[in-house]
């Protein structure tokens, strides 16, 4: 019942000078809002991040070459540091060959249900007349466009016999189409493109259409017909044109269902380098999953929201003390008006729960107004990236409970301190 | 008055400020006074005389340095801090000068105030505010703030306030020296009425002779010390 009657008089003594306490709790609702905007903001970018990369294939094991080195650091995710001047130039003879990937698929014939190749031809502009549009130009086989899950608009996809005869032909996106053709994709079906690498022309002739999305993991800096989009041309097309005959620099194995790809990749790396990279100097392969990917991506971001978070903290705690200079200033003020109730009976526990809890809700009320600011910060900044909102709940209650910690904290001192005047020095002070 | 009870039982009372320094000062010397059930008392004396520090070991505020107190037939002398919180808060209804009203919440918040320590649920706590606010004809400025009041509505809610958990002595402290001496009669008239309808044990500290005589009977302090008591009418 004291309980009740002290928040309701805690909040009287808020209202009576409601511009101090907008400022005492001030830097409570600093704090509690750039933690919530930063919890929740990491927790957007990491659930659609996760939802967009395992849309592009969580059961994919990437396989690619890597410098061997004795002075490079090679973090847990396989992405590495190579210091010093050691580069090597990859030589036809240290790619991966037809061959070798034959051996793979014969070796784990159970793990492996097929590759996903692909040979980049570089970015490029696709010209007709004065029109143009930015491409990037990628060679893939059957199972990379599958992964690659396009949504076809008109036109057909590329096909097997496109595939064994090299032949020139190109799916394009309906930006492009956009951009070239006025947007008729009917009409751009069967129209050929010249592209321009570099100093060099070549002309393809267009397929298929497909829909441009955008993966969510770019974020869109230019004009829309300045995008650049991909340009897809059969495997054997890209390589004849790079004059490619030796093999890849980097391949993706679709793993059967039920596979656990971390494991794989293990399994792979260990394969592969035994059998054919064992006198290799300069070279290794490293085997790598969409799930350590995601993995490590996550790590980073939690890493990044401590470390801000670490920051809000300091806000927290400067906020505290803000708190408790205005509970020691609120008391003085309050001296006789103390004297008064403790000479109508009130206890030292009586006074001290009063002045806790007038502490507590500035600090809770505080931490409200943080919460819902902090929220909506984070989905302001969360829409203007284009990523699904999911407030923090845990960030909500940590808050919470975190400002009613610094209540209680920075609360007790001043509390104490009233709660142990002198009655008589209490009454008398002027 | 024989067959009365004593409420208040001063014996040998010493007070002394800064004990054991080079300023040591004692204030009290040795009081002795016995004070009746129901009797009506004044405490005269100039400034510097000990009233204020008589009237604060009465209510409990402060702790004689020798000697032996008892509050109806209570040892409060060595009496705990929480025990002594709850005294205040059950026998002693404090009256001061300068009203001490809680300045943030109304009339019948501060009137409610004793009884919310006492423990008392919400609505008896604000019937008998009520009627108390009624019995000091403040029943008009029930919703208002100190702030709003007069100072002679103010004394009437800090009448009404001390009035809270119906105690058996009121300690008053110049109660009207802060007051015009029409509003001061008033209030005086409250006193008496207090006394004779209600049967309070009163302690009332002044400087008005005036007032005093009023009064059953006047204790005359002087540098300490008790150096006369008679009866009011005796003047």
């Amino acid at each position: 019942m004291l309980i009740l009657e002290n928040i309701l008089l805690a909040l009287s003594g808020l209202r009576a000078n409601k511009v101090r306490s907008l400022l005492t709790m001030l830097g409570i609702i600093i704090g509690i809002a750039s933690v919530i905007a930063i919890m929740t903001l990491g927790d957007s970018i990491s659930s659609s991040v996760t939802d967009s990369m395992s849309s592009m294939g969580a059961n994919n094991v990437t396989v690619g070459l890597q410098q061997k080195s004795t002075t490079a650091e090679t973090l847990s995710s396989g992405m590495s540091f190579t210091f010093g001047p050691r580069m090597t130039e990859v030589q036809d003879e240290d790619l991966v060959t037809e061959e070798m990937l034959e051996d793979l698929k014969a070796y784990f014939s159970e793990e492996v249900a097929g590759y996903s190749l692909s040979e980049s031809l570089g970015s490029g502009t696709a010209r007709t007349g004065s029109l143009y549009a930015y491409v990037n130009a990628l060679g893939v086989n059957k199972e990379n466009l599958e992964d690659a899950d396009l949504t076809l608009l008109a036109g057909r996809t590329l096909s097997e016999r496109d595939q064994q005869e090299a032949r020139k032909v190109v799916m394009v996106s309906d930006l492009l189409v956009n951009n070239l053709f006025d947007g008729d994709c009917q009409k751009a079906v069967g129209q050929t493109v010249d592209v321009l690498f570099g100093s060099r022309y070549r002309t393809y002739t267009i397929v298929g259409v497909y829909e441009y999305e955008n993966s969510g993991m770019e974020f869109v800096s230019s004009a829309e017909e300045d995008t650049q989009t991909v340009l897809y041309v059969p495997l054997q097309t890209a390589r004849d044109q790079n004059h490619n005959t030796s093999g890849y620099r980097q391949f993706i194995i679709q793993t059967a269902a039920g596979i656990q790809a971390s494991d794989f990749c293990t399994q792979v790396e260990e394969y592969m380098n035994g059998r054919y990279y064992k006198d290799n100097d300069s070279f290794e392969i490293s085997a790598m999953s969409m799930e350590s990917i995601i993995k490590s991506m996550m790590e980073m971001l939690s890493t990044v929201s401590l470390a801000i978070a670490a920051i809000a903290g300091i806000s927290l705690l400067v906020g505290g003390i803000g708190v408790m200079n205005i509970m020691l200033v609120s008391i003085t003020e309050r001296t006789r008006e103390i004297g008064t109730r403790k000479a109508l009976g009130a206890t030292n526990g009586s006074i001290r729960l009063q002045f806790i809890m007038e502490a507590i809700v500035l600090c809770l009320l505080g931490g409200v107004i943080g919460i819902l600011l902090g929220i909506g910060i984070a989905s302001i900044a969360t829409r203007l990236m284009g990523y699904a909102v999911s407030p923090s709940v845990k960030g909500i209650i940590l808050s919470v409970s975190f400002s009613v910690f610094i209540g209680v904290f920075f609360g007790y001192y001043p509390a104490d301190k009233a709660a142990k005047l002198n009655p008589i020095d209490a009454l008398r002070y002027e | 008055m024989a067959d009365k009870k004593t409420m208040i039982r001063l014996q040998g009372i010493v007070k002394r400020y800064y004990i054991g320094k080079p300023n040591e000062l004692e204030i009290l010397h040795g009081i002795d006074l016995d004070v009746k059930e129901g009797e009506f008392i004044s405490v005269v004396g100039s400034s510097g005389s000990g009233k204020t520090t008589m009237m604060n070991i009465i209510g409990i505020l402060d702790r004689p340095t020798e000697g032996e107190y008892l509050l109806d037939g209570m040892d409060v002398a060595h009496a705990k801090d929480r025990e002594l919180s709850l005294i205040r808060n059950q026998k002693i209804g404090f009256v001061f000068q300068t009203y001490n009203l809680i300045s943030r919440t109304s009339a019948l918040k501060n009137v409610e105030l004793p009884m919310l320590y006492a423990g008392i649920n919400r609505k008896e706590r604000t019937d008998r505010a009520k009627k108390l606010l009624e019995m000091v004809g403040m029943e008009e400025r029930v919703c208002h703030h100190p702030d709003e009041l007069s100072g002679g509505q103010k004394q009437r809610v800090a009448i009404a306030r001390a009035m809270a958990n119906d105690p058996a002595i009121i300690l008053a402290d110049e109660p009207t020296g802060a007051l015009d001496s029409k509003t001061g009669r008033r209030i005086m008239d409250i006193f008496q009425k207090l006394n004779k309808e209600q049967g309070k044990t009163i302690v009332l500290i002044t400087h008005s002779q005036e007032l005093a005589r009023e009064t059953g009977r006047i204790v005359t302090l002087k540098d300490g010390e008790i150096i006369g008591e008679r009866r009011g009418d005796e003047c």
